[in-house]
């Protein structure tokens, strides 16, 4: 993991570096654009300050280290500190991405179940088909359609993750409900499709389970069927509720960063977009790392807790041959 | 006594105790891709997704023919004017295919355009017909389109947008874009996935482990924020041209993971075949073997799982000139269409700009099916 932490700091630290120029000149070229004076004096004195005249090595190791000790750069375009800025952004998109798998498991457990032990019936096939269409539809193009019609048939808007009046206000007990009531509709959006490739292979595994022996010889011995169920195939099958977690995160990152853009949520993906197009490179590399890290950990967790449930994992030990 | 020693006069035939019939006969002897074409002509929706695809390639081709209206021909007097609808019959009369003229008014209240069907101005649609001239894929000028509107009238068959341009003709425009950009991308992405896998497992050791490693780093890393930087960081002072290329190249840079994966573990089993052992000992370089001998056992499975990632590029596509960073105009993408639709309050007014997300989705669900349809197909064990 921590290897991985490591590449993926210096890929990071590549992108942001790779547009010619650096905020700075950006800055310049706008003020002069605008007819303003620039005094290349406080100019130079900001890019002494900030590193950006040492040489890139120099520049990454004084982020990477600050970083470490909880300082992520400034933030230009917003003349603060990038963890000022970013604010309890990082906080929400975790709550948004959590819900979205707990919201994933909720759903595609049962309807999983169900696919597998009516295999073939009408519920099995409308189920699928279902499934295939939240597979292949597109969450962010979803979400621009549950807003026009959200709008036509409510008359609300359906954007946002709190009443106006919370924003900006701390944390209380009505904005955390506020909260709540906001945060189906993104969950459900980028759950959609992770929820029907979980339905497919918690089918496919329950399938591959209900005809093994075991199975069959509790239900000859006389077991309840909704016993022998839980106890056996379901225990058998749940693997994959942990181990693909590790699948579905870069996913369901990826699809909550754009589709809180088209909902407009305060969460990392707007500000990630708008510090990308002004080169805001302290801040722009935060979240990206940020995302990074959140996927890379959710791995990680999620291999423990596989090894942990199910005794014929080992971690660390080499197979043998 | 001795019985006489019998022989057969007859021609000995070893087939004699199991004769095939020709249709067993063809079976045994058809080639793999036969095989494959037999098999997936089984799969209904896997064929009919074939020829959507098929259809909406071949639209790719002939685009300049196929839109009524040039890409960038604005109509002025009909800036979002909702879309026309197709009649047969006016007052009960067979005319043919027509559409009625559109009258415009603007609402002095609320300032908003409001269109109405003109009764009496009856608008037939010609076929194979001189309309705007064009040049088609940019060099060769004609004017001959599949339809175009009457002389003097407009035919809008789903809307215009917000500088009076027909939607329907920018779409037939987009797909040349869209879907290219997915084609594009996965040659790439191949090219690439084949290299490093194929070197991976042909040399395993340190060679695999180097790039094992990459490929999980690589994964592990959310796909559309990474997208999003890259293209972020694409000189704002290239053309559009070169901007389209450096999509693509961004696109597949991240999406040869899954197929190195692939034929890196094929590589592995296949390299201690037999055959494998051969070509070696009769001095055929790595790359001759890996390319001649290796690749060919698994073609079809690469095939197969190419069309199913082609349009997650499409979709990564869409996704990024939807937000801006990815394709500029003049280049129109489905995904450039629909930055309009950006804009709630324009979309509440006028619906039919979100069109665009139509062929988004067919051609994402028919990739879908084809490419499954594929893969069972090229599974021998099926």
């Amino acid at each position: 993991m921590i290897p991985t932490l490591v590449a993926i700091s210096v890929i990071t630290f590549v992108i942001i570096q790779l547009p010619p120029g650096d905020y700075l000149s950006t800055y310049i070229a706008e003020l002069q654009s605008q007819g303003e004076n620039v005094d290349i004096e406080k100019i130079e004195a900001l890019r002494a300050q900030y590193g950006l005249d040492r040489p890139m090595i120099e520049q990454y190791g004084l982020w990477v280290l600050g970083m470490l000790q909880g300082d992520f750069g400034f933030s230009f375009e917003y003349q603060l500190p990038v963890s000022e800025v970013v604010g309890d952004r990082l906080f929400l998109t975790l709550v948004l991405n959590f819900a979205t798998i707990v919201f994933i498991w909720i759903i595609a457990f049962p309807i999983g179940i169900y696919s597998a032990t009516h295999q073939y019936s009408l519920g099995d096939y409308g189920l699928t088909f279902i499934g295939f269409i939240g597979l292949a539809t597109p969450n962010f193009l979803l979400a621009l359609v549950l807003l026009y019609l959200a709008n036509v048939w409510f008359g609300t808007s359906i954007g946002g993750l709190m009443d106006p009046e919370y924003i900006g206000q701390p944390w209380s007990t009505n904005k955390i409900i506020s909260v709540i009531e906001h945060l189906w509709v993104p969950v459900v959006v980028i759950g959609t499709s992770g929820t029907a490739g979980m339905i497919r292979r918690l089918r496919a595994n329950m399938l591959d389970e209900l005809q093994k022996q075991y199975f069959v010889t509790a239900k000859a011995k006389g077991l309840h069927p909704l016993r022998a169920l839980l106890k056996y195939p379901l225990r058998a099958s749940l693997n994959p509720f942990i181990a693909d977690i590790g699948n579905m995160l870069p996913q369901i990152v990826s699809g909550s960063a754009i589709v809180s853009m088209v909902l407009s949520l305060p969460t990392t993906g707007p500000m990630l977009i708008s510090a990308l197009q002004s080169q805001d490179m302290y801040l722009a590399g935060s979240f990206l790392i940020f995302l990074a890290l959140l996927t890379v950990v959710g791995m990680f967790l999620s291999d423990i807790a596989l090894a942990y449930l199910d005794p014929r994992i080992r971690l660390g030990g080499s197979a043998e041959k | 006594m001795t019985t006489k020693h019998f022989v057969n006069k007859a021609p000995f035939d070893p087939n004699a105790t199991e004769r095939l019939t020709p249709e067993q006969e063809r079976y045994y002897m058809a080639t793999q891709w036969q095989l494959m074409w037999w098999k997936l002509k089984r799969h209904k929706l896997a064929m009919i997704s074939g020829a959507v695809l098929a259809f909406m390639y071949l639209s790719v081709i002939l685009s300049e023919f196929l839109a009524p209206y040039a890409l960038t021909t604005r109509n002025t007097n009909f800036i979002y004017a909702p879309p026309q609808t197709i009649n047969f019959f006016h007052d009960g009369e067979f005319r043919g295919p027509f559409v009625y003229g559109l009258k415009y008014q603007l609402n002095m209240t609320n300032l908003k355009r409001e269109y109405q069907e003109d009764k009496q101005s009856i608008q037939r649609i010609r076929f194979f017909c001189e309309g705007e001239p064009y040049k088609f894929w940019g060099h060769v000028a004609a004017s001959t389109h599949l339809f175009c509107p009457s002389a003097n009238g407009t035919l809008f068959l789903l809307g215009t947008d917000r500088l009076g341009r027909d939607v329907l003709s920018r779409i037939i425009y987009g797909t040349r874009i869209s879907l290219t950009v997915g084609l594009l991308g996965i040659i790439f992405s191949f090219i690439i996935g084949i290299t490093i896998g194929g070197l991976a497992g042909y040399f395993g050791g340190w060679v695999d482990n180097l790039s094992q490693r990459a490929i999980e780093i690589i994964r592990s890393f959310p796909e559309l924020p990474l997208w999003m930087a890259l293209s972020a960081s694409l000189p704002v002072t290239w053309s559009p041209i070169l901007i389209y290329f450096g999509i693509t190249i961004i696109l597949g840079m991240l999406d040869w993971t899954g197929l190195a994966r692939a034929v890196r573990s094929k590589l592995l089993s296949l390299r201690e075949e037999d055959f494998a052992l051969a070509a070696q000992l009769m001095g055929a370089k790595p790359q001759r073997i890996i390319v001649r001998h290796l690749l060919p056992s698994f073609t079809s499975h690469l095939i197969a799982s190419a069309t199913l990632s082609i349009p997650s590029m499409i979709l990564g596509e869409t996704a990024l000139s939807f937000l801006g960073l990815g394709l500029r105009p003049p280049i129109t993408s489905w995904g450039v269409l629909l930055t309009e639709a950006q804009n709630m309050n324009a979309v509440e007014l006028y619906p039919w700009i979100m069109t665009p997300v139509i062929p988004v989705i067919i051609v994402v669900l028919a990739f879908n099916f084809f490419g499954d349809g594929l893969r069972d197909a090229a599974d021998p064990y099926r």
